[in-house]
């Protein structure tokens, strides 16, 4: 007898859907924890590896104690608070910042269904924390509340360099989640859904349509490689990254917006980093590269799209110069918006017409 | 707010700042991320280099010129013996084989100072790696410099009159392999930044200064030759026989940061040139003048030789006294002229010395060639200029 599963809810069961809820949870937040700390390892030895270099080798097997010999230092460190700053606002920003990070990651779907058999009922579980009809909304505004930490440490940091640091990640993050935003629009045009999971299952389905040549799903990397480029692009102006990590450029503005953090503070703003680099890698993935879908077990194929994803950022950061303000702003208003709004343009025609 | 609208911000850029290569303080006046006025402060690394010259016998100075242009000592050193030598009338008396080894040591200091130069540019920049490529290669050349003076940084190798010592067993074809290197190097470093259009947008266009200011403010060296100006004093007002050497004087007329940046390479190619060139030369022979009033004596006379000892113990405790009088000898070092103004009162140490630095010259450039551009631009100008504040400051 074959039994169709039973989708969990609250209503129905209570103690089991809560239950599941948290243990999933639990595993995406450990998880995303585990690879911050080794995405910075892994940045380190890769980045080491490129500039003839051997990265960390020290700390436990060729290094790889260092994420947490690095965290315990910071831990212990002396938290200044400045005298001169608005404390409140101070303590609050490194919060700010990577909360929304993390909370990002709850709408990603990063696997199929599991199934379980709980009282002999068959229940089936998708490996998400939450497939929110909105999904991509959600995530578009946990980006936008990321900003606020950035400025806010800015602001009360009460220091020039600080403060130019803010600004420019406030006008950068601004004008590139326009683009990125745009650039997705195109996506729902073709899923005709919000929801991450619906977006996936439309890329199972064979190559536009095509029986014949069913061994090619229909990624959206095919159909709108230009909106892949823009959002890609805008991604890494968005969490910051080489070329376009303007707001904390070392050799202009000392650290930017955290060169007054010390100890654990400093330490969330690059946990923040590292964890925007993840989720970002990991809408790509949904997005574009079709999710979890591909030749390997569900989570599998998953987690080997966001790592191609993330060693592809830190090879841009181990190659590129750093782009100038007014640049910046240039390339985000004068290319990469109109570019956007001709790819949903010609998206429109093209669906009007073929579909 | 609107009634704000008119006001500037002043930062304090330095002298603890990433990137001011050293302790240069800039005070900025900003108007948004647009510099309205640039004033450069100096002097937080004063050492009085040219007041404790006249207390030191002129053998006892080298050492001190090690300091100035820390990243190319070399250079500092060959333009002091090269002015000590002038003012005591010794400067044809110099053996061949010290005049070969002092050009090979001071070229490939200018590969060295270019090298620096280069990897701290582009780190400036955002380019992480150029710097790590360059420290690569500067290694090698750091090595050579402890090989033949002991010294890794502070080299102290030339002497008025000759060399320290003659280089080690095996040098030679160590330097020969390095210079040959230098080509594929530096193509490497051209394939990580001259094309890359980041790169490009950073440094086309900006900190330009005309042929006219340049020559006006005194900027010399490859930051003179990147705005059309053909002036090197190594072929115009040769020393250490650079006359017998063929080589290039990269010039380019685009007057902005690419352009000295593309000057500055085809110097590091030129430099590997005229190192080649000079081992093709290099032949056995003396390392040091036969003056013995000037000259320290071998180790070997001066314990069974009377009047080696008595030279020796004269020169060791009181120096040599050159005639009164007064010189400037200028060599192109790697940051552009670098001159000494010697006057001699006739005792055994100068009565004043005048350190003419390239990079102090150069620096004046910054205020013009920064105000009006963004706050970015003010790291690549100041690196575009390679000064070193050991120089500067003195």
């Amino acid at each position: 007898m074959v039994m169709t599963p039973e989708v969990l809810t609250l209503s129905e069961t209570p103690w089991l859907f809560t239950g599941v809820m948290l243990v999933k949870i639990a595993v995406a937040f450990v998880v995303t924890i585990l690879i911050v700390a080794y995405a910075t390892y892994a940045e380190r030895k890769i980045i080491g590896r490129m500039q003839t270099r051997m990265g960390p080798t020290m700390t436990g097997p060729k290094g790889l104690l260092q994420p947490i010999a690095d965290g315990l230092k910071l831990f212990f460190k002396e938290d200044i608070i400045p005298s001169q700053s608005h404390w409140f606002a101070f303590i609050l920003a490194p919060m700010m910042i990577l909360a929304p990070a993390f909370i990002s990651i709850s709408v990603i779907p990063f696997g199929g269904d599991l199934e379980f058999s709980y009282e002999g009922i068959l229940y089936a579980v998708p490996m998400q924390i939450a497939d929110l009809n909105i999904g991509v909304l959600f995530i578009v505004a946990m980006a936008g509340l990321g900003v606020y930490g950035i400025v806010l440490a800015g602001l009360a940091s009460n220091s020039k360099y600080a403060l130019l640091g803010g600004i420019r990640s406030t006008a950068q993050m601004i004008s590139y989640e326009l683009a990125v935003g745009l650039s997705i629009v195109a996506i729902f045009m073709l899923s005709e859904t919000l929801s991450l999971r619906g977006i996936v299952a439309a890329q199972q389905l064979p190559l536009w349509g095509m029986e014949s040549f069913s061994f090619i799903p229909n990624w959206y990397i095919f159909c709108q490689p230009l909106a892949f480029g823009l959002f890609v692009i805008g991604s890494m102006a968005e969490i910051n990254r080489t070329p376009f990590d303007l707001p904390e450029a070392e050799t202009e503005l000392v650290s930017g917006f955290c060169t007054e953090y010390s100890a654990m503070k400093y330490a969330l703003f690059f946990m923040a980093e590292y964890a925007n680099m993840i989720t970002v890698s990991a809408i790509a993935t949904t997005l574009f590269l079709g999710g979890w879908g591909g030749p390997f077990y569900g989570w599998i194929n998953f987690l080997l799209k966001v790592f191609s994803f993330m060693f592809f950022f830190i090879w841009i950061r181990a190659t590129f110069p750093r782009l100038r303000y007014d640049q910046l702003m240039f390339l985000g208003w004068k290319i990469m918006l109109p570019l956007a709004l001709a790819n949903i343009v010609i998206t429109g025609i093209s669906i009007l017409i073929w579909l | 707010m609107a009634a704000n609208t008119n006001e500037t911000m002043t930062i304090n850029m330095g002298p603890q700042h990433p990137s001011t290569h050293g302790v240069l303080q800039l005070i900025l006046e900003l108007d948004g991320e647009i510099v309205v006025k640039a004033t450069p402060h100096i002097g937080f690394l004063h050492r009085g280099i040219e007041k404790l010259s006249e207390h030191r016998t002129y053998h006892q100075i080298i050492p001190l010129t090690d300091r100035l242009d820390y990243l190319a000592p070399m250079s500092n050193n060959l333009g002091y013996v090269l002015a000590v030598e002038k003012l005591l009338g010794i400067t044809d008396e110099i053996p061949e084989r010290v005049q070969r080894i002092r050009v090979i040591m001071t070229e490939l200091t200018r590969l060295k100072s270019h090298l620096v130069w280069l990897a701290c540019h582009a780190l400036d920049i955002g380019a992480m790696t150029v710097f790590l490529y360059c420290f690569r290669e500067r290694e090698c050349i750091t090595d050579i410099y402890e090989k033949v003076s002991g010294a890794r940084m502070t080299s102290n190798y030339f002497r008025v009159g000759g060399l320290a010592d003659d280089l080690p067993d095996g040098l030679e074809g160590e330097i020969r392999t390095f210079a040959e290197s230098i080509p594929a190097h530096v193509e490497e470093y051209e394939g990580l930044l001259t094309g890359n259009r980041i790169w490009q947008k950073r440094t086309v266009g900006v900190g330009e200064i005309s042929a006219e200011a340049a020559i006006d403010i005194g900027i010399t060296g490859p930051a003179l030759r990147a705005s059309g100006v053909d002036w090197d004093l190594r072929r115009d007002n040769p020393y250490c026989g650079y006359e017998d050497y063929e080589f290039e004087v990269p010039v380019r007329t685009g007057c902005d940061t690419f352009d000295r940046y593309r000057v500055r390479l085809d110097e590091m190619l030129q430099s590997a040139q005229i190192i080649l060139q000079a081992l093709d030369k290099l032949k056995p022979g003396p390392t040091l003048a036969d003056c013995p009033k000037i000259v320290l004596p071998p180790k070997k006379d001066v314990v069974n030789n009377i009047e080696s000892l008595i030279h020796h113990f004269k020169i060791v405790t009181a120096g040599f006294e050159p005639e009164p009088g007064e010189i400037y000898q200028s060599v192109e070092a790697p940051k552009g002229e670098l001159g000494y103004y010697l006057i001699s009162d006739g005792s055994s140490h100068p009565f004043r010395m005048k350190i003419r630095p390239p990079s102090f010259v150069n620096l004046q450039g910054l205020p013009q060639m920064v105000e009006g551009k963004l706050l970015a631009d003010v790291v690549a100008v100041i690196g575009t200029l390679d000064i070193v504040l050991g120089e500067i400051d003195r």
